[in-house]
């Protein structure tokens, strides 16, 4: 339950990949000599405040729905016996971002560090709700991550926390369905489009791929892949174009899918979804790299059956967007704040605690780890012995820059399946759902001060 | 009373305290007046909302209630083998926490893997699609009554236990049928009670909730936000941080529904009185 949680969080949530490399290369020319020269003595310093945290020890709570979170803590315990770690499950992305959500407003039982996936953080940056971990140095962590993943992080002059885990979207299929439907796999989304009439035409209970319409999560992620750049924020200046060349390439390849009626209606992360995909209803899905341990302790099913290929293109360059991924945070109103940045530090930035995470089933945003031979030589079992993560890791270096998430993605997401949703629901263009979405984006973020330009 | 003032007015008062404000994102919390109740008397969405539990009210409810009118009638009638079987049977689903039964109703509507898929199956053709647009709310209503009936019957039959057998008796003397017995005495007898079952099933209807939103992740495109004023206040609240909002809402719904709740009692009483 915990794992299903934690991967439809991850699932509906993603990364910011640009706004970094943006706001690097528009800060950059003035400041970044003096910043970095003086980062490195301060680094030094509050590295030193940092190891002074552990040895002094104290209490700190965490909150999270990471599945190996329990053992991190073990770990980290057992080296700084000083520091009390407790950990609180919160069960998912949602419920922690409502927990979160109310014990800032309530001012009181905020945890010290939190986990909050990539599109949520500009949520709880915009109201001061994060610490900005650079005062303590942490810039110089940098180089440890993923561009996409760090990016995702440092933004609007700060870094609001540490990447734990990346996932760059690559096409999992079904080999055994794909041979006997005698289906190649699809290097574009259009042999995608054909390979799901060929599936239908069969006229057997098999699809190309589901989607209800339901998940904002998967449909963001489509329009970052077709390079879409729907969202640009620039701090209370909000721009929303769910109709630029990208995003509308995406809404063309896919009202086929639509209209022709060859996506399964099946709810991801239901029991149908895990069973759809154990016995071979569902051919194919395009998702984050994080799949592997989902398909293998929820779809046994499907063991030695499934294979996973790099996204489908539209001009043949590789292309791939992010889908899910979190980072912890340290909270504006933690107590010990150097204590907290501490253990931070040591959870998402040292060997012991990633090798739990990677234990797990975890993938990683840690470039170490990424490049790592021994990663990269890993021959999944579940896969029928592919090296699953060679594939992966070369999605990572594909993920399309610029992407940004709105400062209110949360309830953006919410309100996805009421209009984005509705053209699924009656086969219908899926621009019109886009612009309605557009729409009301538009209201809310003008009735919340933002100043939205359509 | 204190407990009576901190558990009841003071939330109420802090509502519509909230109500008069708007809290932004940017620009913070500002006094706009009025200005929340003006933006929800033109919100499609509310008016949507209302309208579809207003269905669903009228519906769901006088079906409901004439189940448990039956039931109740049945088991007292003394004619029925195993009656308290016959009636723990009935209460018992009032006993099965909300989200069990809306998840497990939720598998039975599955037409991939549930009973409706079986018998979809058996039949050949789609007979049953209790998940589809034409079919959902009545669905939730299925839940709804499947939940509540038994305590409804459990509130007529305490009602007409209260009956003195004297009456019947004395009907019995006087010729009186069993049709007759239950239209003179029993459904008199059962007046107060039905004005309380009824405002408690109109209270419930426009706090409808849990079904639809459970339901919700089955059918996220079919049940929206704003699918009932709840839903909608509750996803305006505590996903979109609009507090200020979803307590106006909240108001004019509470306030609907009590004069609506009002007025069924003013009839139900006042037709006793006659």
């Amino acid at each position: 339950m915990t794992t299903r949680h934690h991967r439809r969080a991850m699932a509906t949530g993603a990364a910011v990949v640009g706004l970094a490399l943006t706001l690097a290369a528009c800060s950059g020319d003035a400041e970044t000599t003096p910043e970095s020269t003086g980062n490195g003595g301060e680094g030094a310093e509050t590295n030193d405040a940092l190891d002074a945290a552990l040895e002094r020890g104290g209490d700190l709570t965490y909150w999270t729905w990471t599945p190996s979170a329990e053992a991190q803590v073990e770990a980290f315990m057992d080296a700084y016996p000083n520091v009390n770690v407790e950990v609180v499950d919160t069960g998912g992305a949602a419920d922690n971002n409502l927990d979160l959500q109310n014990a800032i407003s309530a001012g009181s039982g905020v945890p010290d560090v939190v986990q909050v996936e990539y599109q949520a953080l500009p949520q709880f940056v915009l109201p001061g709700a994060l610490l900005d971990l650079s005062e303590y140095g942490f810039g110089e962590y940098e180089s440890l991550y993923t561009p996409s993943t760090w990016g995702a992080v440092s933004f609007s002059e700060g870094i609001w926390g540490l990447p734990q885990d990346s996932g760059p979207m690559a096409l999992f299929y079904n080999k055994r369905v794909f041979d006997e439907y005698g289906i190649e796999v699809p290097a574009t989304w259009d042999e995608f489009v054909e390979a799901g009439r060929t599936l239908r035409e069969s006229g057997d209970d098999v699809w190309i791929t589901n989607d209800y319409g339901g998940d904002a999560g998967f449909g963001t992620s489509m329009m970052w892949q077709a390079g879409g750049l729907p969202f640009q924020i620039d701090g209370e200046n909000v721009t929303i174009d769910l109709q630029d060349e990208g995003t509308t390439r995406w809404a063309e390849t896919w009202n086929p899918l639509i209209e022709e009626d060859l996506l399964a209606d099946i709810p991801g992360w239901s029991d149908e979804w895990f069973t759809a995909l154990s016995d071979g209803t569902i051919a194919s899905l395009p998702i984050g790299a994080w799949m592997p341990g989902v398909l293998e302790s929820s779809a046994p099913g499907g063991a030695g059956d499934w294979a996973v290929a790099p996204m489908p293109t539209y001009d043949g360059e590789p292309a791939t967007a992010e889908n899910g991924g979190s980072s912890q945070a340290v909270t504006a109103q933690s107590e010990d704040p150097e204590l907290a940045a501490a253990f931070l530090r040591w959870l998402n930035a040292s060997d012991e605690s990633v090798e739990v995470f990677l234990a797990s089933g975890g993938f990683p945003a840690t470039v170490a780890d990424l490049e790592s031979e021994e990663f990269q030589a890993y021959e999944s079992e579940y896969f029928g012995g592919q090296r699953i993560n060679e594939v992966l890791v070369d999605a990572t270096n594909s993920v399309l820059p610029g992407w940004q998430y709105l400062p209110w993605q949360a309830y953006a997401n919410s309100i996805y399946p009421d209009t984005v949703g509705q053209a699924y629901l009656s086969g219908a263009d899926l621009n019109e759902g886009l612009l309605n979405w557009q729409d009301q984006n538009i209201q809310y973020g003008s009735d919340q001060g933002f100043t939205v330009n359509p | 009373m204190v407990v009576f003032a901190l558990t009841f007015i003071a939330p109420l008062v802090y509502s519509v305290y909230l109500s008069l404000f708007r809290d932004q994102l940017v620009g913070g919390n500002v006094f706009v007046g009025l200005d929340n109740y003006a933006q929800a008397f033109a919100d499609e969405k509310l008016l949507e909302g209302a309208l579809r539990v207003g269905a669903f009210l009228a519906v769901q409810v006088p079906i409901m209630l004439v189940l448990a009118l039956i039931a109740a009638l049945a088991i007292d009638s003394k004619r029925l083998a195993g009656s308290s079987l016959f009636r723990i049977g009935l209460f018992l689903p009032y006993a099965v926490p909300g989200v069990v039964a809306v998840l497990m109703w939720g598998f039975i509507y599955s037409e991939r893997l549930g009973l409706a898929g079986d018998v979809n199956d058996t039949v050949g053709f789609d007979l049953m699609t209790p998940l589809s647009g034409d079919w959902i709310l009545f669905a939730i209503g299925n839940i709804v009554t499947w939940e509540f009936m038994g305590y409804n019957m459990l509130i007529f039959y305490s009602a007409l236990r209260a009956v003195s057998h004297d009456v019947y008796e004395a009907a019995a003397i006087d010729g009186a049928g069993q049709f007759r017995i239950i239209w003179n005495i029993k459904l008199p007898a059962l007046r107060g009670a039905l004005v309380i079952a009824t405002i408690f099933s109109i209270i419930g209807s426009f706090q409808l909730f849990n079904e639809p939103n459970i339901l919700k992740s089955l059918v996220p495109t079919l049940i929206t936000t704003f699918y009932t004023p709840n839903m909608y206040a509750y996803n305006l609240s505590f996903v979109g941080q609009q507090v200020n909002y979803a307590a106006t809402v909240a108001i004019i719904m509470g306030v609907i529904t009590a004069v609506i709740a009002y007025v069924v009692q003013l009839r139900g009483t006042r037709g006793g009185a006659r």
